[in-house]
């Protein structure tokens, strides 16, 4: 076999190791990412969705916030102005996350049958003027 | 001013327009006054946006409020280092910081490239105006950073708490400085091809400048990481957020040209490729500040989302159009002069190098994308986070990590078996020695075994590179060990250099795999109780609440909460992490309270706290404690590699230059003559 023949049998080898490592971890760890209106409609139109794994990504509903320190729990809603979720996280929320102006967040998690939304993970955005606003993430 | 640097932003687009009018037209060509025109025209931008600079600074230290920027980003009480930064902390002041640096570099590269490239010029100036002359247009156009308010406000808002940080002082212009000297190696790239001159020439004239821009990312990354570890208080300091992905990127198409381009000067092969590779660079630094702005890709790094990100898309597909186009239209010209004569070679290794460089990259940006993509093609917003990157990179990341202990030992052209055992027994035995090892002392984690017993393998070859060195040159020059060594880097320090530099990249590899074994506890504590917490190395730390405290400081209140930490029964300290409300010279709160993190760094591992609160009323505390192994070696890694970097551009004598291709071959001989000599 001609030297370059092998290295384009590497480079191939290369090539579908990368696609597969791609396509797998797209189907393991690939998480549908959803507004409140987008995710009401899927589970109205197909219930297996209550309990799947998904992000949600919502403004907080001014003043919904409600904390309770000692067991760590936040409680408050979301919306896009046409549905209203009521979110539930149990974890450290990062500095930026309050409800005093329009914050958009990410939440990570399950809607249950209940209708609400049990988020593992919170990500805050600041959507005010202050740029380069940077938010951590507190995994549960 | 304000004036002054409005008036001077314009006049700089319409000299950068003229400059990069005649330098495309060619018109130049045997008018030496044009061509000058055509240069001074770069020198002539770099200096109205210095007058432009001074202006905007002099509007943040004079606390002129009535300019938008200077009351949207500082305060009276900000320190005064912040007021100086403050230039880049913002969208406005951050293009025009991109601006000057860029006509700063574009100007350095007009002054000191040797004569012998004087050709390409008048090109690299009409490109890198180009450039200049779209940042300009943004400014005038979208976000003005003199524009001024109707009214003045008595006092600014203030910065970011979470950018008043010495590493994000640092971080955004070290990588602002990375992202923009890949524009002079792009310049002289479009310049070799606009003037059909396609040989080795333009590469030679752009080696230092693509190690300025790699060091420049690496150094701004690595800040970056610093910088969300100490600050945003989640306890890591890589997320694989969109905008730190976009920053590593460049990063990796980089690392792979500085690799290839050795081919290309030593072999001449690769030439499209390495074209390739700069232009795609380039677009990549374009793209990271296309995703950091336009707010098109759900990122916690929010940047107001503004029109601004939209010339960047506009600029971007321009860009990629023509110079690709450009490229293809030169394609016969590029014809490889030799092919691939053996796959134990150094070319080869190389050459795989490059493809696993480019599949992270390319894994990291179709997973930075793919939210995009998936609601574009399906219709359904799919997004990926950090285990899909963790997933696809680690196994590549070790790839590169093993082909960067192969690259070295093998010749060039081709490898007989003799010489491929002889390099090879030293480093594989050391990489399975610390694997075993690790095992034995009980490490069972089989990605970190394989990082570390690579570590060692690479750590085998720059090792026995630098012995063998030594050796050599005291047998022939009967040197003592030290000049020994210090003779060998500096006569070759683009080699030595280079084995510094994968050094860092090892000890890096080495720190990353140690967060596989973190540790961390969340605890609510009334004072004086405790909890405890045992470290990877099987150290129980006990953790005991002591109180908190307020206290007012210069632009901030304070709520501390103290914890007096023990390691095995032995007292450490107290250690204290910090809510703070900022707030302005009136006494009012800006911004949301921030969290300033505890961290007690050692060699071994990081203990780091975060006070997330108080429970009301009370001294009631929630904390979060983290033991994060290895931390300390990111930081050090990064000294290593810059220490590497910088001796391999380090100017003066030795074989700096780029050896012609017969002697290349001829010192490949020398050298491993030398060494066989070692061996007998």
């Amino acid at each position: 076999m001609r030297p370059g023949n092998k290295f384009l049998l590497g480079s191939a080898l290369i090539v579908v190791a990368v696609a597969l490592l791609m396509v797998e971890g797209l189907k393991q760890f690939g998480q549908y990412s959803f507004n409140p209106s987008e995710l009401a409609a899927r589970v109205a139109s197909d219930s297996s969705f209550y309990g799947v794994g998904l992000k949600l990504e919502a403004k907080v509903v001014p003043g919904s916030v409600r904390r309770d320190v000692a067991s760590q729990t936040i409680d408050f809603q979301v919306s896009d102005g046409a549905h209203t979720i009521p979110v539930t996280y149990r974890g450290l929320a990062p500095d930026t996350f309050t409800d005093q102006q329009d914050i958009e967040v990410i939440v990570e998690g399950r809607l249950g049958r209940d209708g609400v939304f049990r988020a593992t993970s919170l990500f805050a955005k600041c959507g005010s003027r202050y740029e380069a606003k940077y938010q951590g993430s507190t995994k549960a | 001013m304000t004036l002054l640097g409005q008036f001077a932003l314009w006049v700089a687009a319409l000299v950068g327009i003229w400059g990069a009018a005649i330098g495309y037209s060619g018109r130049w060509r045997g008018r030496p006054a044009l061509e000058q025109s055509v240069i001074r025209a770069v020198y002539g931008v770099f200096a109205l946006l210095v007058v432009a600079a001074v202006c905007l600074w002099q509007g943040l230290i004079t606390h002129d409020f009535n300019i938008e920027y200077v009351s949207s980003y500082t305060s009276r009480n900000l320190p005064s280092y912040y007021i100086i930064s403050a230039f880049w902390a913002g969208q406005k002041g951050s293009l025009l910081f991109w601006a000057l640096v860029l006509s700063l570099f574009a100007s350095l590269a007009q002054w000191f490239t040797p004569s012998r490239h004087r050709s390409l010029m008048p090109h690299v100036a009409a490109v890198t105006l180009t450039i200049t002359v779209f940042f300009l247009s943004v400014m005038l156009f979208a976000a003005n950073p003199f524009s001024r308010l109707s009214f003045t406000p008595e006092d600014g808002r203030g910065l970011n708490p979470q950018l008043q940080n010495v590493g994000m002082v640092m971080h955004p212009p070290m990588l602002y400085l990375g992202y923009i000297s890949i524009g002079i190696p792009f310049a002289f790239a479009m310049a070799a091809l606009l003037s059909r001159r396609l040989d080795p020439g333009w590469i030679q004239a752009i080696r230092k400048w693509t190690l300025v821009s790699w060091l420049f990312l690496s150094i701004g990354i690595t800040l970056g990481m610093w910088w969300a570890y100490v600050e945003l208080g989640w306890g890591g300091y890589w997320a694989w957020d969109p905008v730190e992905n976009a920053s590593l990127l460049p990063w990796l198409t980089m690392t792979a040209f500085l690799h290839s381009v050795m081919i290309q000067e030593k072999r001449g092969m690769l030439k499209r490729w390495n074209f390739m590779l700069i232009i795609g660079s380039f677009l990549l630094s374009i793209f990271g500040t296309f995703i950091t702005r336009s707010g098109v890709i759900s990122s916690v790094h929010s940047f107001t989302q503004s029109s601004v990100g939209y010339f960047f898309l506009a600029f971007l597909v321009m860009a990629a159009v023509l110079s690709y186009t450009l490229l293809y239209t030169r394609w016969p010209l590029l014809e490889a002069e030799v092919q691939l004569e053996s796959l134990a070679s150094r070319e080869a290794a190389f050459l795989f190098n490059n493809l696993v460089l480019i599949g992270i990259a390319f894994s990291v940006l179709w997973g930075t994308l793919f939210p995009i993509l998936s609601e574009a093609v399906r219709g359904t917003k799919i997004s990926v986070g950090p285990p899909f990157f963790n997933k696809v990179n680690i196994p590549l990341g070790l790839l590169l990590l093993l082909l960067t202990g192969i690259g070295p030992l093998i010749a060039w052209r081709k490898a007989t078996t003799a010489n491929l055992k002889r390099q090879f027994i030293v480093p594989v035995a050391t990489g399975v020695a610390t694997a075993v090892l690790l095992f034995l002392l009980g490490m069972r984690d089989g990605y970190v075994l394989m990082a570390l017993g690579l570590a060692g393998f690479v750590s085998g070859t720059i090792g026995q590179e630098f012995t063998r060195g030594v050796r050599a040159r005291r047998r022939m020059y009967s040197e003592s060990f030290p000049t020994a060594f210090a003779h060998l880097i500096a006569r070759n320090r683009r080699r030595y250099g280079g084995y510094i530099v994968h050094a860092g990249m090892v000890i890096y590899f080495v720190a990353f795999s140690g967060m596989a074994f973190k540790r961390e506890r969340e605890a609510t504590l009334k004072p004086g109780e405790s909890v405890e917490l045992t470290s990877p190395y099987g150290d129980t730390y006990r953790l005991t609440h002591q109180g908190i405290s307020q206290y007012e400081a210069l632009n901030r209140v304070v709520t501390a909460a103290a914890v007096e930490v023990t390691r095995n029964g032995r007292r450490i300290g107290v250690m204290s992490s910090e809510k703070r409300q900022h707030v302005d010279s009136f006494g009012r709160p800006t911004f949301e309270p921030s969290t300033e993190v505890a961290i007690k760094s050692t060699p071994r591992e990081d203990l780091y706290i975060v006070f997330a609160g108080a429970v009301s009323g009370t001294e009631e505390a929630v904390y979060r404690f983290t033991i994060n192994p290895l931390v300390m070696w990111v930081w050090a890694g990064a000294v290593v590699l810059v220490v590497g970097g910088l001796l391999t551009m380090w100017p003066g004598s030795g074989p700096t230059g780029v050896p012609r291709r017969e002697q290349a071959g001829y010192q490949v001989q020398l050298v491993g003559a030398a060494g066989a000599k070692d061996q007998d």
